[in-house]
């Protein structure tokens, strides 16, 4: 069996996000990075299904990222959390869930996966699509939101978070699961764990060797700053509050 | 523009949200919209890999131009779906738009709502959900003059694609209304203990004012509250006429879901707490001691 997680590159969620001056985009001369945190969600439950699933039949983790060189850095830390194998498609064009999606089904379709476990969202774009363009792509079941996952049934019996409670749905294998937060607390990698990660061999491939051909269909045209305009008047006592929220 | 407005009901009538979503539609030039009632035609299966085939077979046989919906959980899951069967031309959550010629520009929030990202989409169909907060709902009066879609009529065959099955909704049935349509909103943060704490402190301040009660990440994550209460970036989007933050620190992805609320107030024992930087009105104080008075206040 083999479980791909996509990993992307987005930065950490800790600090102030400013826009350029000219609107043009995120200043991101002194931004740190982080591996998605959905994504290592998502790289943890592989390895928590690995760990309580893996008979003979080998459970193979293969992490996948679709971006810059630097794609590298987060690639590693899937890599130091316990994922067997790590692929890169190397591309520095401007990309949007649609061309993600579609880099991914090429991936897909070259490593034959049984389960493709994704965030649910980017913490940089919050678009929350690029796993439903995957599984639409493939033709996959999907289970988006997972808040749980079970081997039992047909396939995957998955929990998933919706604004009306929480659904138990069973889904046919291969398919797209999209993790939520609730599904798992991610793992520290060990500091010999990380050093070993250091060694191990990441995959690149040509964007372009792909042969996708789907150009974005988003075009981000500018971006603001938002910048909270309130001030706040402090109140001295319990009774000036109940004024205000009397109704 | 022909459009196909994805409505959701609750068990008494057409959602809040439905309404939002006809109201974007409708606000655009030319508009001919039609609806298409999750409830009504999508009977023992209601997952998203055959809702979205419905849908993806209604764009392509209607020739629909565009797809609208609220942005629930429901349209994050099977309107995205149905966008990629159809092309994945899609903009998720916008809170504005506008014209540039013939252009339509749609404003949407990334990195948690610290950024407002202008975005086009290049190809049709296009799908957009949009925040229900950012769109005053139409009145429920005008939905019965609206088209509903006759889907009898669409040829639809996903019997080849394997699809998961439904078996439950554990919904949480509560006598408040939910957060994201409520008038007021009470939520409640890391102060409070326990789930009877929250229940009795937040749950009774919102049952005095008739509002929702609501809370930050770190209570669902906590145990003491249900997932279905969290407001945030990755929970609910509010933006009630007054928001009551309660023992909420007011990290950035908490301000993401109800930032736009008209009025905020904050209540935290921290005077410098970032909560207060996107509130109107600010009370440093412990929430054990000053709820049970405002409680107090209001029954009395
Ligand atoms: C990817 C990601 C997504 C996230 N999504 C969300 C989201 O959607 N929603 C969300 O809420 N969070 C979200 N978070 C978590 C968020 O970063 C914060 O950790 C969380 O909002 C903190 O919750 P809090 O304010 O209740 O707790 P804390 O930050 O611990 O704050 C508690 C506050 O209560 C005050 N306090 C303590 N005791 C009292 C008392 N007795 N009386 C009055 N005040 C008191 C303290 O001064 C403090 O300000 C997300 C995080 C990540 C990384
Ligand atoms: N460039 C990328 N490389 C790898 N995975 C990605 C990339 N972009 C998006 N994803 C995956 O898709 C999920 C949803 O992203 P989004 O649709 O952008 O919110 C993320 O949590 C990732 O798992």
């Amino acid at each position: 069996m083999k479980i791909l997680v996509t990993c992307k590159r987005v930065p950490d969620t800790d600090q102030k996000i400013h826009v350029k001056e000219d609107g043009g985009g995120i200043d991101d001369s002194n931004l740190a990075y982080v591996l998605n945190p959905f994504d290592a969600i998502a790289v943890e439950e592989a390895l928590r299904i690995r760990e309580e699933y893996q008979t003979n039949d080998e459970i193979q983790i293969v992490a996948v990222g679709v971006g810059v060189a630097d794609y590298e850095s987060e690639l590693r830390t899937a890599l130091a959390m316990g994922a067997d194998r790590a692929i890169l498609v190397e591309s520095t064009a401007i990309m949007d869930p649609w061309t993600v999606a579609n880099t991914i089904a090429a991936v897909v379709a070259r490593e034959s996966p049984d389960l493709v476990l994704m965030g649910k969202q980017a913490v940089d774009d919050d678009a929350n699509q690029t796993g439903q363009f995957l599984a639409a792509l493939l033709q996959w079941p999907q289970a988006t939101f997972a808040s749980n996952i079970r081997f039992g049934g047909l396939g995957l019996q998955v929990a998933r978070e919706t604004d009306q409670g929480i659904e138990e749905i069973e889904v046919p294998l291969p398919a797209v699961v999209t993790a939520d937060l609730r599904l798992n607390e991610p793992r520290y990698a060990s500091l010999p764990s990380i050093l070993k990660a250091r060694k191990k061999e990441i995959e690149i491939i040509a964007h372009a060797d792909l042969q996708v051909d789907a150009d974005p269909k988003l075009e981000v045209l500018s971006m603001k700053s938002e910048i909270s305009q309130r001030s706040c008047v402090m109140l001295d006592n319990v009774n000036s509050l109940i004024e205000i929220i009397r109704p | 523009m022909k459009t196909l407005v994805i409505t959701e009901s609750d068990e008494s009538d057409i959602r809040l949200g439905s309404l939002s979503a006809i109201a974007f539609a409708q606000s655009l030039p030319e508009a001919q919209l039609d609806t298409l009632c999750v409830a009504d035609v999508f009977g023992e299966n209601p997952t998203a890999d055959s809702h979205a085939a419905v849908i993806a077979a209604a764009v392509n046989q209607k020739s629909y131009e565009l797809v609208v919906a609220a942005a629930t959980t429901y349209a994050k899951d099977v309107v995205a779906r149905a966008a990629g069967l159809c092309g994945g031309s899609m903009a998720s959550d916008v809170i504005s738009h506008r014209f540039d010629g013939d252009q339509l520009l749609l404003d949407r929030p990334m990195f948690a709502g610290a950024v407002t990202a202008t975005v086009t989409l290049s190809s049709i169909p296009r799908f957009i959900t949009v925040r229900a907060s950012a769109y005053n709902p139409v009145e429920r009066s005008i939905v019965d003059n609206l088209n509903s879609l006759d889907t009898e009529s669409l040829d639809v065959d996903y019997s080849d694609v394997p699809c998961a099955h439904w078996k439950s909704l554990a919904s949480r049935a509560s006598h408040r209304p939910d957060v994201t349509e409520a008038k007021i909103v009470v939520s409640g943060g890391r102060a409070f203990k326990s789930t009877e704490d929250f229940e009795r402190l937040v749950g009774g301040l919102a049952d005095g004012l008739g509002g929702a009660a609501g809370s930050s990440r770190a209570l669902v994550d906590a145990g003491i509250t249900p997932n279905d209460l969290q407001v945030g970036q990755t929970g609910k989007i509010v933006a009630p006429d007054i928001y009551i933050a309660l023992g909420i620190s007011g990290a950035v992805q908490h301000l993401a879901g109800m930032k736009n609320s008209k009025t905020i107030i904050a209540v935290n024992t921290d005077p410098d707490a970032p909560i207060f930087s996107v509130a109107d009105f600010g009370l440093v104080g412990d929430v054990y001691e000053v709820v049970p008075q405002l409680i107090a206040e209001l029954n009395g």
